[in-house]
């Protein structure tokens, strides 16, 4: 073969035709967005004028009605620990159902299938269904977010639970433990400190998300601040933002903590 | 002497047509060593596995105990799987667990789960696991966590896991390859030990002949699913290790 011509180049990489028409595809469609949208640089210029003009009304911050301040931060916190505490307990068994490596097809495929369901609509979109079907209020908020963090949490622990190394698990089967003994034994501590971090995060993300499951009539401060902006009360809008911003601080602390306290748990023996 | 573990006809197939036990028959006494030997794949650690059901086997028969424990399922298996302690090339400690969980972990066939869970273990156990940390020499680790131990402090673990069950059978497979050569004399010590203390028969699976011959009182020698050899230690010769492992180039 060599010698006949001058010996061409060898390649260390082929070349991927598809990622590069993938990748002209892409630049393509960009363009055309651009030009569909009214998407350009005199429209943001006209934007900024306007956002400047909102963000004079919205200062200095005013607290209109602390009653329903304090009223819609209350219910957001309660919405999002009591979501956040249901869902993370059933996220555990469907997440376990879920994982391939511990159980069969007929177990993990219906938990993959609700997971899965749980995970394809946004939260508002739920709590607009659940609103619907249970009436305004907290408890469409909280059915709206367990499903979330069923989504989330079910998936994550499955993930985790897939993860482990089956060596420690079949120790723990070779000494006849049942099979809960060797959830306990064999597969929670490989995976329970990734579990707290699932749950802590999740709880973090419900914070967040109670305080806007409200604007769809869910319950929470969301409702407080959807009403505060339809009536113009951009001022009592900035300081329900701010308070808002406060209420995730707190959680960000607390969930800090709590991680630190479950992974400082995991060293320490049982005497 | 009287037999503590039967095997009759013993065949498995991962794949079907593909035998990797090839129809296995051994008796095993009621107390001592049995080294068994052979080319890695020649399913030595699948027979071991076999025997406490960690695998399916395909056909044949497992005598435990006065009763054939192959067809078992559910409680009667986990109630036969207690009775059968076993020991790992690497370990397989639960690492994030402290020493003392994991011995007590030898204990799961008998603890329900709702306790299990919470750790309370009943106290006799809990004074068994410290005196036999004492025994494996391992005083004092009790609270530490297994991801910290060296090597041949993980085995000792392992061991102690094992013997927690009170076993009537000590299974071993190649409890010493991933270990240094004076750790893994310490740890074949500890195995004869163990089942002289207890009177129980221990079945090693390894790949050093000379520790196998220094070790052991009988040894099985492995090839392509088959007992080609089955004698005392003394009568394995360099013929025999031909039969066992093929060619010749490797003895030295």
């Amino acid at each position: 073969m060599a010698g006949l011509t001058a010996p061409a180049a060898r390649l260390a990489f082929r070349p991927n035709w598809w990622a590069r028409i993938g990748w002209v595809l892409l630049a393509v469609y960009v363009v055309y967005a651009f030009g569909r949208l009214d998407f350009n640089w005199p429209r943001f210029l006209v934007g900024l004028d306007n956002g400047a003009r909102f963000i004079g009304r919205m200062l200095p911050p005013r607290i209109a009605q602390p009653d329903s301040l304090l009223k819609g931060l209350t219910e957001s916190l309660e919405i999002a620990v009591l979501a956040s505490f249901i869902g993370i307990m059933l996220s555990l068994p469907i997440g376990l159902f879920a994982a391939r490596n511990l159980m069969p097809t007929w177990a993990s495929w219906p938990a993959r299938a609700l997971i899965a369901a749980a995970r394809s609509f946004h939260p508002v979109i739920v709590a607009i269904i659940f609103v619907k079907a249970v009436g305004f209020g907290a408890l469409a908020g909280i059915c709206a977010l367990v499903l979330g963090s069923i989504g989330f949490i079910g998936k994550l622990f499955a993930e985790a639970i897939e993860e482990i190394s089956l060596k420690q698990v079949e120790a723990i089967r070779a000494t006849g433990a049942s099979f809960m003994n060797v959830i306990a034994f064999g597969v929670m501590p490989q995976v329970f400190s990734r579990f707290i971090g699932f749950s802590t995060y999740q709880l973090d993300s419900n914070l967040r998300n109670s305080t806007m499951v409200g604007i769809v009539g869910a319950g929470g401060i969301g409702g407080t601040l959807f009403s505060a902006f339809q009536r113009f009360d951009y001022d009592f809008v900035a300081a329900i933002l701010l308070a808002i911003i406060a209420m995730i601080m707190v959680g960000e602390v607390l969930a800090t903590w709590v991680r630190g306290v479950f992974l400082e748990r995991g060293k320490v023996d049982e005497e | 002497m009287s037999t503590a573990l039967a095997v009759r006809g013993l065949v498995k197939e991962y794949v079907r047509g593909k035998r990797v036990l090839d129809g296995i028959t051994l008796d095993f006494a009621a107390a001592g060593m049995t080294a068994i030997i052979g080319a890695s794949g020649t399913g030595k650690s699948t027979l071991l596995r076999c025997v406490n059901r960690l695998v399916e086997p395909t056909a044949g028969e497992i005598l435990f105990g006065g009763r054939d424990i192959a067809p078992l399922k559910g409680r009667e298996l986990r109630e036969a799987r207690r009775e059968i302690g076993m020991v790992f090339q690497e370990y397989n400690l639960v690492e994030r667990l402290t020493v003392m969980e994991n011995l007590l972990s030898g204990r799961l066939g008998y603890v329900p789960a709702h306790k299990a869970w919470l750790r309370r273990f009943p106290q006799q156990d809990i004074d068994r696991a410290f005196d036999l940390l004492d025994q494996v020499g391992l005083t004092g680790f009790a609270n530490q966590r297994a991801d910290a131990l060296s090597g041949g402090q993980r085995q000792r673990v392992g061991i102690a896991r094992a013997v927690m069950q009170n076993p009537k059978l000590l299974l071993a497979d190649e409890p010493t390859s991933s270990l240094d050569p004076r750790t893994s004399v310490e740890i074949m010590e500890l195995l004869c030990e163990v089942g002289r203390r207890h009177a129980i028969p221990v079945i090693v699976n390894m790949h050093d002949v000379d520790l196998a011959r220094r070790f052991a009182e009988r040894i099985i020698g492995m090839s392509g699913g088959k007992v080609v050899f089955d004698a005392t230690a003394a009568e394995l010769n360099d013929d025999e290790l031909k039969k066992i492992y093929g060619g010749a180039s490797w003895l030295a």
